[in-house]
C-alpha cells in the first residue's frame, strides 16, 4: 500500500503551477480579458491552482497558430509523425506514477486506476497510432490501360477537440494520437472541472510538437467551446459529452458544413446468464466482479453498466453474492492505492446522483446497499463522496434509462435470451453492453442482438487503442479507437490521371 | 393548476440576472453521460428545436418579462413523462455550453412523481411540438 502526498505538498512527487494560462503557438499566452477561474480538487473541495478563463479572443489566437501550423505539420512524413507521437509516449511512461496523482488529485479518481488503466492505455494509444500511421497506404485504381484513380489521405486541417473530465488525460489522448498523427493541427479545450491535468501533461511533451500544432485554450464551453465549435475556421469539431451539447455543437457544424465526432453517453445493459453460477469458481468471481464494474471510476463511464440484468434461474444468488462484493470495496483517500473508489468529480455532479438516489426511491426502487453521500472523514470531509449504491427495480423506471453518471446500478431480472435482448435494448442509447455466460453460443447471439457499439463479452471496461469504440442510437456519431480513426481525422484526395495523349472526342 | 415544470426561488433568481446580462431565455433537458441529465440553459432561439423536441412549459419567472421556454426531446419525455421536474441550482462548474455555469452555479433538475390528480390535469394539456 502506498499513499501519495497531494501535488504540492511535502513529500509530494508532483507539483501544478498555481496558474495555468492557453497554451497557443507553443508559448502560454495570458487570456485577453484578464480572467482566471479557481480549480478544486474533488478530494477535498479546495482550490489547488487557477485557470485562464478563455474568450471568443483567445480561441481566435489559438486557430491563427493553428492554421499557421497546419500545412507544414501535415506535409512532413509519416516516419516523423510517428516518432513524435513515439516520443510522446515515452515521456509519458518515463512519468506515468506523477502523472497518475496529478490526474487523480484533479478528478478525484483513485489513483490505482490511473496507475494501472488511465495512463497506461493512454501511453499505448499513442503508439498504437504511431504503428498504424505508418502502416496506412493510399490505393490505386487502375479503371483502364490509360486512366488511373489514385486515393491519397490528406489531412483536415485544423480540428476543434472538446474534452469531457472523466479522463481528463485518457480522452484527450483518443482524440489527439489519432488527430496528430493524421497530420492536422489541433486546438483543443479541456473540461472546466479538469483542466489543470492535461496542462501538467503538456510540460512533459510540449518540447517535442512544432510551435502551433497543438494548441490549449481553457474555459467554459458557453464562453471557449462555443465560438471553438461554431468557428468556420475549423474542418471538423470532435465533441464527448451529453446529447443537448452533441445537438448543439452538430447545428454549428451543420453552419459550416463540416463533420463531427460526437460521443455521448449511454445506459450500458450487462447481462448476468444463468450458468455464470454453474459453478463455484474463477468464472463465477469473474462475472461477480463484472457486476461490481459499475463503480469504476465512482460510475463516471460513458460506458458504465448501470443496467445489470440477471437471468431468473440464479437471480436471487448472484444478486446476493453481488451486494457482498459490492460491500467489501474500499472507498477512501483517492491518493491511496488501496482505494478502489474515490471521489465524484465535482459538487453538481454529487447533487446530481443524489437527486437520482430520490427519484429512485419514489418510483419504488429498493436500496439493497449504499444509496447516499457517503461521509468521508479528517482531510476528506468536503469532497464529493457517494456510496456505491445498488437498486432493485424495473428497467422503465428514470433510473434504468438515465445515466446517472454515479457508482449506481439498476438491478433488474431477464427470463431468457429473447427477453434479455428486449430489455436491453429498450433504452434510448447503444454504446456498451457486457455479456456474461459460459456458453459461446448463447454470448454471441447476445453479443449480435444487443444494439450498441461495444458489446464486451466475459469482460468489461477493457479499452484497447486496437477496437473500435462509439454508439448506436442516440450515443452519437463515429468511432474512436482503431486505425480507423485515422479516416475520421482524414479527406480522401482522389486524383484521375488519363495517360493518353488522345483527346477525348466529345468537343 | 398542474404544471410539468417549476423553479425553485434560488433558481429563479440566477435566471433573471442571466436574462438581465444576455437576454431572452430557454431550457433543453438534457441526456447522456457526463452532464447529461442536467437542464441546458441557453439564449432563446440558440438550440434549434425541431418536430423531434417537446414543450414541457412555459415558464413564468418573476422579474424575467417573457416566458422561458424548457423543452426535452420527444423521446426522452416517453420516460420522464410520469414525473413532476423542479429546476433548482447548485454551486458547480459544468458544463456543456449553458449559460450559468461561469457564475461558478449550475442548474440541477428535482424530481417527484405526478399524482393521479396532476396526471390527469396534464392529460388534457397535451405538450407542444417545437
Amino acid at each position: 500500500m502506498t499513499v501519495y502526498a497531494p501535488p504540492g505538498t511535502d513529500g509530494a512527487i508532483v507539483a501544478y503551477e498555481s496558474r495555468y494560462d492557453h497554451w497557443i503557438g507553443g508559448e502560454y499566452v495570458p487570456p485577453a480579458k484578464g480572467q482566471y477561474f479557481e480549480n478544486p480538487s474533488p478530494v477535498n473541495g479546495r482550490p489547488f491552482c487557477e485557470i485562464a478563463r478563455g474568450t471568443a479572443d483567445d480561441v481566435e489566437r489559438a486557430l491563427d497558430a493553428a492554421h499557421g501550423a497546419a500545412d507544414a505539420w501535415g506535409r512532413t512524413s509519416v516516419a516523423e509523425r510517428a516518432v513524435i507521437l513515439h516520443r510522446i509516449a515515452d515521456r509519458m511512461e518515463e512519468n506515468l506514477e506523477k502523472l497518475a496523482v496529478a490526474e487523480a488529485w484533479e478528478n478525484g479518481k483513485p489513483v490505482r486506476e490511473t496507475l494501472a488503466a488511465d495512463l497506461p492505455l493512454a501511453i499505448d494509444h499513442f503508439r498504437y497510432f504511431a504503428g498504424a500511421l505508418r502502416a496506412q497506404e493510399g490505393t490505386v485504381g487502375e479503371l483502364d490501360d490509360d486512366t488511373v484513380a489514385y486515393h491519397f489521405h490528406e489531412p483536415l486541417g485544423v480540428v476543434a477537440l472538446i474534452i469531457p473530465w472523466n479522463f481528463p488525460i485518457l480522452m484527450a489522448t483518443w482524440k489527439l494520437a489519432p488527430a496528430l498523427a493524421a497530420g492536422n493541427a489541433v486546438v483543443l479545450k479541456p473540461a472546466e472541472q479538469t483542466p489543470a491535468s492535461i496542462h501538467y501533461w503538456l510540460s512533459l511533451i510540449a518540447d517535442l510538437l512544432p510551435p502551433g500544432v497543438l494548441n490549449i485554450v481553457n474555459g467554459f464551453g458557453v464562453e471557449a467551446g462555443k465560438p471553438l465549435a461554431s468557428s468556420p475556421r475549423i474542418a471538423k469539431v470532435a465533441f464527448t459529452g451529453e446529447t443537448t451539447t452533441g445537438r448543439l455543437i452538430m447545428q454549428y457544424a451543420s453552419e459550416n458544413l463540416i463533420p463531427v465526432t460526437l460521443e455521448l453517453g449511454g445506459k450500458s445493459p450487462n447481462l448476468f446468464f444463468d450458468d455464470c453460477s454453474s459453478a463455484d469458481d474463477e468464472f463465477f468471481d469473474k462475472s461477480l466482479e463484472g457486476f461490481a464494474m459499475f463503480a469504476l471510476n465512482q460510475g463516471e463511464v460513458c460506458t458504465c453498466p448501470s443496467r445489470a440484468l440477471i437471468q431468473q434461474g440464479h437471480y436471487t444468488d448472484f444478486l446476493s453474492a453481488a451486494v457482498k462484493r459490492v460491500e467489501n470495496l474500499k472507498q477512501g483517500n483517492p491518493l491511496d492505492t488501496d482505494t478502489q473508489i474515490g471521489a465524484q468529480a465535482s459538487n453538481d455532479q454529487l447533487e446530481k446522483i443524489l437527486s437520482y438516489l430520490d427519484i429512485g426511491r419514489q418510483e419504488g426502487a429498493r436500496a439493497l446497499t449504499g444509496g447516499a453521500r457517503a461521509d468521508l472523514p479528517g482531510d476528506l470531509a468536503g469532497g464529493y463522496y457517494v456510496q456505491p449504491t445498488i437498486f432493485e427495480g424495473s428497467n422503465s423506471m428514470r433510473i434504468f434509462q438515465e445515466e446517472i453518471f454515479g457508482p449506481v446500478v439498476s438491478v433488474t431480472s431477464f427470463a431468457d435470451l429473447a427477453d434479455g435482448l428486449k430489455i436491453a435494448n429498450d433504452t434510448l442509447y447503444g454504446l456498451g453492453a457486457g455479456v456474461w455466460t459460459r456458453d459461446m453460443n448463447q454470448a454471441y447471439r447476445a453479443g449480435r442482438g444487443i444494439k450498441a457499439g461495444r458489446v464486451w463479452t466475459n469482460c468489461y471496461h477493457l479499452y484497447p487503442a486496437h477496437a473500435a469504440f462509439g454508439g448506436y442510437k442516440q450515443s452519437g456519431i463515429g468511432r474512436e479507437n482503431h486505425r480507423m480513426m485515422l479516416d475520421h481525422y482524414q479527406q480522401t484526395k482522389n486524383l484521375l490521371i488519363s495517360y493518353s495523349p488522345k483527346a477525348a472526342g466529345l468537343f | 393548476m398542474a404544471t410539468r415544470v417549476d423553479v425553485t426561488p434560488a433558481a429563479a433568481a440566477v435566471m433573471r440576472s442571466l436574462r438581465e446580462r444576455h437576454g431572452p431565455l430557454m431550457f433543453h433537458q438534457s441526456g447522456g453521460c457526463c452532464d447529461g441529465s442536467s437542464p441546458m440553459c441557453y439564449l432563446e432561439g440558440e438550440f434549434r428545436t425541431g418536430a423531434s423536441d417537446v414543450l414541457l412549459e412555459s415558464l413564468r419567472v418573476e422579474g424575467v418579462p417573457e416566458p422561458v421556454t424548457f423543452w426535452m426531446s420527444g423521446a426522452q419525455f416517453q420516460l420522464w413523462k410520469h414525473t413532476h421536474l423542479t429546476v433548482d441550482v447548485v454551486p458547480g462548474r459544468g458544463a456543456g455550453f449553458s449559460l450559468e455555469a461561469p457564475d461558478g452555479v449550475r442548474f440541477l433538475i428535482r424530481s417527484r412523481l405526478l399524482t393521479e390528480h396532476e396526471q390527469a390535469a396534464l392529460a388534457d394539456r397535451r405538450p407542444g411540438q417545437g
